[in-house]
């Protein structure tokens, strides 16, 4: 694809992102607007928004890259994305909505009249709104970088810009329409293309994706390195190569000898058909039957890692501080079920395309094995098959949709994060809520971008899926115990969430900067949370157990307005979340 | 404010003390909640109880299933490898059934917690 039109399509995006927004400020004159978009919001559009808001760029690049290299187990990502909202429907939605609690620390007060319970839970909310963000804006560098052969820094600086736009000028109001609007723009950006993959796989008489070994060229194939990269070559090849192989300048036919080679940027490699396609040593793909069958991973236990990853999926996602936001905006518990119901018939809907790219690309794009980027597949896939202008025009509409990805889902975490901020750390000092809530925005966008310049480039679903356990660690336990069961006191659950929280980061921490190999503890590590949602329950029930006397006082109070239908006529306590900026304003 | 039995303008009505004793109807339930009485809290629990139940069954059987997916491939690899319309097993089933499976699960309990809440009201409207 030409570099202008991939160029037009993102600053497209970021255009109309802005001018929905604009239109929606419009609306947003209260400072309660600008929070909670006065609750106004229909069921459906609210459905939308969730979906628009969800969809990543872990589900829109990361699952289709994953499938890419490692197959079966990988299909896991989109199911648990999905049941994650199944589990969040049935325990959690509708209590969670009558409680009134706008952010997870305002349901930690209002549940457990603690403030120390309160300030526990922002700072979980930030860490992972921190490692939600961090991906998405490495994603948006590789986008861009794929798209146009900007430099990596141009991507999280342009979705960062765009986000403060929007966040700063139009709050939720503003945001739930921008979000609902990128839900049907990621998947009409998503399945046109795929139709016309389809129909190209379909007219070569639908050639089997799956070979028998590893992945090999089906025709000669000329490969452009982009990024500096080291190859891992296991069976000897001859090429053709114009550049700089292993820091020395060739042009011409070269030998590539089994063992590990650094391929230098610009670098221009011709492999023969049927050769074996050496890959980045960053990754371990898996060929032949391994990559279509399940519970094949190079990992020493991969029924353990399957289980603990499904684990972190299912019971993250309530404890997501951008999804929780959203419930608040329905009118009542009821409608935040209903809600809940169409969010699982969209993401439905979304999450069967990413499988079929991940599939084709596997067939029609193994060279991104080669350079280690398989996160580029959607991007790459429609240009691929499809010739001249229609493919420049599909190539331009994966990109829209994939930078609407990157933008949606950071403007949710950008508000929740600095919804936080804003009311538990910077309120405190600046007396004026709209411009606390501000400066909170800024500040919640600085520390994750920092670290997406400085730190190397991580798997962007592998990452999420590393947020995921962080939250079904700590908010998982939180919730569950703090609707359900009476006996839950602030003792415990700041116990359990400083536990639960602190292990599955640092096991997070460990597996990001360390990397470590081999051994137990490295799928113990990378995929934590099959040891500690257990462990932050666990911690949870025994101290409150320990400590009967700071049940809160008005847990019964609690009890009636987290379970009892709006339309019957029942004292439900006074606590209420708006108060906040009510009596400031 | 007034007192009981006072009305705005000073006056005092004055009835005969059998007259108030239809007013002294059985508290409704829903004073018995505000109350918090053992009864009020008893109707309370039942409901929680009720939804918690009807979450953990439609939970255990939907994502119960589904978690025993991997074990079953583990312990019967034969069972990962059987083909329908040209896609394995689990491909076909994580990539396409499980969707509207979920949907279907989420619409059901939906469903049927709105009947749960609906029982309820329907309760203490009847008292």
């Amino acid at each position: 694809m030409s570099p202008t039109l991939g160029l037009v399509a993102i600053l497209a995006t970021s255009v109309a992102t802005v001018l929905v927004g604009v239109i929606g400020i419009r609306a947003a004159r209260t400072t309660s607007d600008f929070y909670v978009a006065s609750r106004t919001v229909t069921p459906w559009w609210n459905a939308s928004a969730i979906g628009g808001e969800y969809l990543s760029a872990a589900s829109f690049l990361g699952v289709a890259g994953l499938i890419l290299a490692y197959g079966a187990d990988m299909l896991w990502f989109p199911v648990g994305y999905t049941a994650g909202y199944l589990v969040l429907l049935v325990l959690v939605a509708a209590p969670l909505r009558r409680s009134g609690a706008y952010t997870l620390p305002d349901f930690a007060e209002a549940r457990l009249e603690s403030l120390a319970a309160r300030r526990t839970a922002s700072v979980l909310v930030v860490t992972i709104g921190w490692l939600y963000l961090l991906p998405q804006f490495q994603a948006a560098g590789l986008t861009v970088r794929t798209v146009t052969g900007a430099p990596r820094w141009v991507g999280p600086v342009l979705v960062c810009v765009v986000v403060l736009i929007g966040v700063l000028s139009g709050g939720m109001r503003s945001i739930t329409f921008v979000q609902a609007f990128q839900y049907w723009l990621k998947l009409t950006a998503l399945a046109v293309p795929a139709v016309f993959i389809l129909l190209v796989w379909q007219s070569h008489g639908t050639p089997t994706i799956n070979q028998e070994g590893p992945p090999v060229f089906v025709a000669a194939t000329t490969v452009e390195i982009q990024t500096g990269v080291s190859v891992e070559v296991s069976e000897s090849v001859r090429v053709d190569a114009v550049g700089v192989v292993n820091g020395e300048p060739v042009d011409g036919t070269l030998e590539l000898t089994p063992g590990v080679h650094a391929l230098a940027q610009g670098t221009e490699v011709t492999f023969p058909a049927g050769a074996e396609i050496p890959h980045a040593d960053s990754l371990r793909p898996l060929g032949g039957q391994d990559w279509l069958a399940p519970l094949r991973s190079n990992s020493d236990y991969p029924l353990y890692s399957t289980y603990s990853l499904i684990l972190a999926l299912f019971f993250g996602t309530m404890g997501l501080p951008h999804v929780l936001v959203r419930f608040y905006t329905n009118p009542d518990g009821r409608a935040a079920r209903r809600t809940t119901v169409a969010v699982l018939g969209l993401l439905g809907i979304f999450y069967l395309l990413p499988t079929a790219y991940g599939a084709l690309g596997r067939l029609y794009a193994p060279d991104l094995l080669l350079t280690g980027r398989t996160d580029a597949v959607v991007l790459l896939l429609p240009g691929r098959l499809v010739d001249g202008v229609p493919g420049d025009a599909l190539s331009a509409l994966v990109t829209a949709g994939a930078f609407a990805a990157f933008l949606s889902t950071s403007s949710g975490l950008t508000i929740s994060v600095a919804g936080v901020l804003s009311q538990d750390l910077i309120g405190r000092r600046v007396r004026n809520p709209v411009r606390a809530f501000r400066l909170g925005a800024s500040l919640a966008l600085i520390v994750p971008i920092t670290l997406a310049l400085i730190s190397p480039s991580l798997g962007i679903a592998d990452v999420v899926g590393l947020a995921f356990a962080v939250a079904a660690s700590s908010f998982c336990p939180l919730l569950l115990l703090g609707i359900w069961w009476r006996r839950l006191t602030d003792a415990g659950a700041i116990a359990g969430l400083v536990t639960g929280g602190g292990l599955s980061t640092l096991a997070v921490l460990t597996t990001l900067v360390l990397a470590p190999t081999g051994g137990w503890w490295t799928p113990a590590l990378a995929q934590p949370a099959a040891w500690t949602m257990p462990i932050a329950f666990l911690v949870m029930v025994l101290v409150s157990l320990a400590t009967p006397r700071r049940v809160a006082k008005g847990v019964s109070r609690t009890m009636i307005r987290l379970h009892t239908p709006e339309s019957v006529d029942l004292d439900r306590g006074d606590w209420d979340p708006e108060d906040r900026w009510r009596v400031r304003t | 404010m007034t007192e009981p039995g006072r009305t705005p303008g000073g006056r005092v009505t004055i009835t005969h003390p059998s007259r108030q004793r239809p007013r002294m109807r059985p508290a409704s339930l829903t004073r018995e909640i505000d109350e918090q009485t053992g009864l009020g809290e008893v109707y309370i629990s039942s409901l929680i109880r009720s939804q918690l139940r009807l979450g953990l069954a439609v939970l255990a059987v939907s994502l119960g299933v589904l978690a025993a997916l991997p074990l079953v491939f583990h312990l019967f690899p034969e069972i990962a490898a059987v083909r329908v319309l040209g896609v394995t097993l689990p491909w076909l089933i994580l990539g396409l059934v499980v969707y509207p499976a979920i949907l279907g699960a989420a619409w059901f309990y939906a469903h049927n917690a709105e009947r749960v809440e609906r029982d309820f009201v329907d309760l203490l409207d009847d008292r």
